[in-house]
């Protein structure tokens, strides 16, 4: 932590932005220890008092919670830095150039690209592939169960894309939220009925991991934006539902997945 | 030498990852805004503390999260911590820790969220006050912790999904009828909301690791789910105690608008 002070401190050069931006840093660290202590504290409470066992390697574990807390950490302020003041900016100004045709792609492109990057994601499919080839679905392999994982998160993020273009397009329009939802609700009940068995539980799983770290600061920016430069369109009830959509349209498109392979 | 090469190809996989994102806003800075991109030096600076970050937290991921998850769920369901080396079959009830503890780590985790108390206080703001910023975060947290017990009961007990998620959908969709209106886009976020980076791995490897070691159940038929009924279930919690604060403010302002003076209640 002290060489990422000099460091900042040689590429500003003035005091103040330095102590500013340590500051910054604490409070990323404070927020990643945050996340971490009551999964510590609640497994710490169970091994002593509940199973009273050792737990295996526990160097190596307390050595991989250090890398989480540490990695989150630069993770998160890395992208309070640059890429969220610039995608915040970037959702404003596209929203207000009023080119829907580009909007959309602007829109298809983020949804995409910030899931594919989605720490959560790859932590699912990589369970996830893990999984399947226990089950014997894919050969147990290191190159498949790669091919696997990427092929899930690929899925995921065209149609986590896909949902913030329906989202988008149903702020331009003015298209009622909730009948989207209860539509879409439809579908996955009726997807269910014909999905393997074996990619149900993961369909729905991925549903909620989408939602997470990089996707909803910019594409809430981006619903936002949008709601409050078209007239009529309130940023609080508008621009929220494309998240909604987001973590919906997942279950959809894994379960298709599932049916093709 | 080993480890060098897991942290490379770790690294190598995380630029590729991270790398569309890059590619985006850079291309539509460039080419549909076409504006200079302001403060590059700090983005890019930005940018190699997420390849960092995020290969770190991977490696991290994979010697710590997964193995606990996996520990803990291959410890609580051990025959011999359940019995205590007593004959006879295991029935669903036998794994009470397995629920206490998928209770406590969703209750901890959720309560501790500091996206939720941007949410929560924001919800009080809106609300004009009637709901609380503790009460919406111990709704949440409850949400959460039912969640995950009620999945890992699925689990252990080798009951379809989507029975229970479809039941839930029902229940949320009658709820969303009689919810304030006001509270409805928020109970749908909060679901989302309350699983963080840190959770999901951890949940994902603890389900998984409970599929493998009860006897009778597949890793990929019965392993996954927890992370989905840990974000419906907030849903509901929310818009339930959101009516009930509802109805409480109503009946207490009714109560002071009939007997004013001689009945002082907390505002």
């Amino acid at each position: 932590m002290y060489l990422h002070f000099e460091f900042h401190s040689n590429q500003c050069g003035c005091g103040v932005a330095t102590s500013g931006a340590l500051h910054a840093f604490l409070k990323t660290t404070a927020s990643s220890v945050r996340d971490l202590a009551p999964i510590v504290l609640v497994i710490a409470l169970f091994q002593l008092l509940v199973l009273q066992q050792p737990l295996p390697d526990a160097l190596s574990l307390l050595g991989g919670t250090a890398c989480v807390v540490l990695g989150l950490t630069l993770f998160v302020y890395g992208l309070d830095m640059g890429l969220f003041p610039l995608g915040d900016a970037m959702a404003h100004a596209l929203a207000r150039k009023g080119s829907v045709a580009w909007l959309v792609a602007f829109a298809f492109a983020l949804g995409f690209s910030t899931t594919i990057a989605e720490p959560a994601l790859i932590a699912v499919a990589g369970q996830a592939a893990r999984a399947a080839a226990t089950a014997g679905v894919i050969a147990d392999l290191e190159a498949e169960r790669r091919a696997y994982a990427f092929g899930l998160r690929l899925t995921v993020a065209f149609s986590v894309g896909f949902a913030i273009v329906l989202g988008v397009i149903r702020i331009v329009k003015g298209w009622p939220l909730h009948l989207m939802m209860i539509g879409g609700y439809l579908v996955v009940v009726i997807m269910t009925w014909f999905a393997p068995q074996e990619i149900i539980g993961i369909a729905y799983d991925s549903g909620g991991v989408t939602t997470s770290t990089i996707t909803v600061p910019l594409v809430t920016a981006l619903g936002i934006g949008l709601a409050s430069s078209i007239r009529g369109r309130s940023p609080m009830s508008d621009g929220f539902g494309l998240i909604a959509f987001a973590s919906l349209t997942p279950m959809v498109f894994v379960m298709a997945y599932g049916m093709a392979f | 030498m080993g480890t060098m090469e897991a942290v490379l190809s770790v690294f190598m996989n995380t630029v590729r990852d991270a790398m569309p994102i890059g590619v985006v806003i850079l291309g539509f800075q460039v080419l549909v805004i076409r504006r200079p991109i302001p403060n590059l030096r700090r983005l890019l600076i930005g940018f190699a503390y997420v390849l960092a970050g995020l290969t770190l937290f991977l490696l991290g991921l994979e010697q710590a999260l997964f193995p606990l998850g996996r520990v803990m769920a291959e410890q609580l369901t051990h025959p011999e911590f359940i019995r205590g080396g007593l004959a006879g079959a295991v029935v669903w009830s036998d794994y009470y820790w397995v629920y206490l503890f998928a209770f406590c780590i969703g209750f901890g985790t959720a309560v501790a969220e500091p996206s939720l108390l941007a949410v929560a206080r924001k919800a009080h703001d809106l609300s004009a006050g009637t709901i609380h910023v503790w009460g919406l975060r111990v709704a949440v947290a409850l949400g959460v912790a039912v969640g995950i017990t009620i999945g890992a009961y699925r689990i252990v007990t080798g009951a379809p999904i989507q029975h229970f998620i479809i039941a839930g959908y029902v229940v949320v969709l009658v709820q969303t009828f009689f919810a304030p209106r006001l509270i409805v886009p928020l109970a749908y976020d909060s679901g989302g909301v309350s699983t963080s980076t840190v959770t999901v791995p951890l949940v994902a490897a603890l389900g998984l690791g409970l599929a493998e070691t009860v006897p009778g159940r597949s890793p990929l038929i019965d392993g996954f789910g927890l992370i989905a009924f840990a974000c419906l279930f907030p849903i509901m919690s929310v818009m339930a105690y959101a009516q009930l604060s509802e109805v409480v403010g109503r009946r207490s302002r009714a109560a002071r608008t009939e007997h004013p003076p001689d009945e002082p209640r907390d505002p």
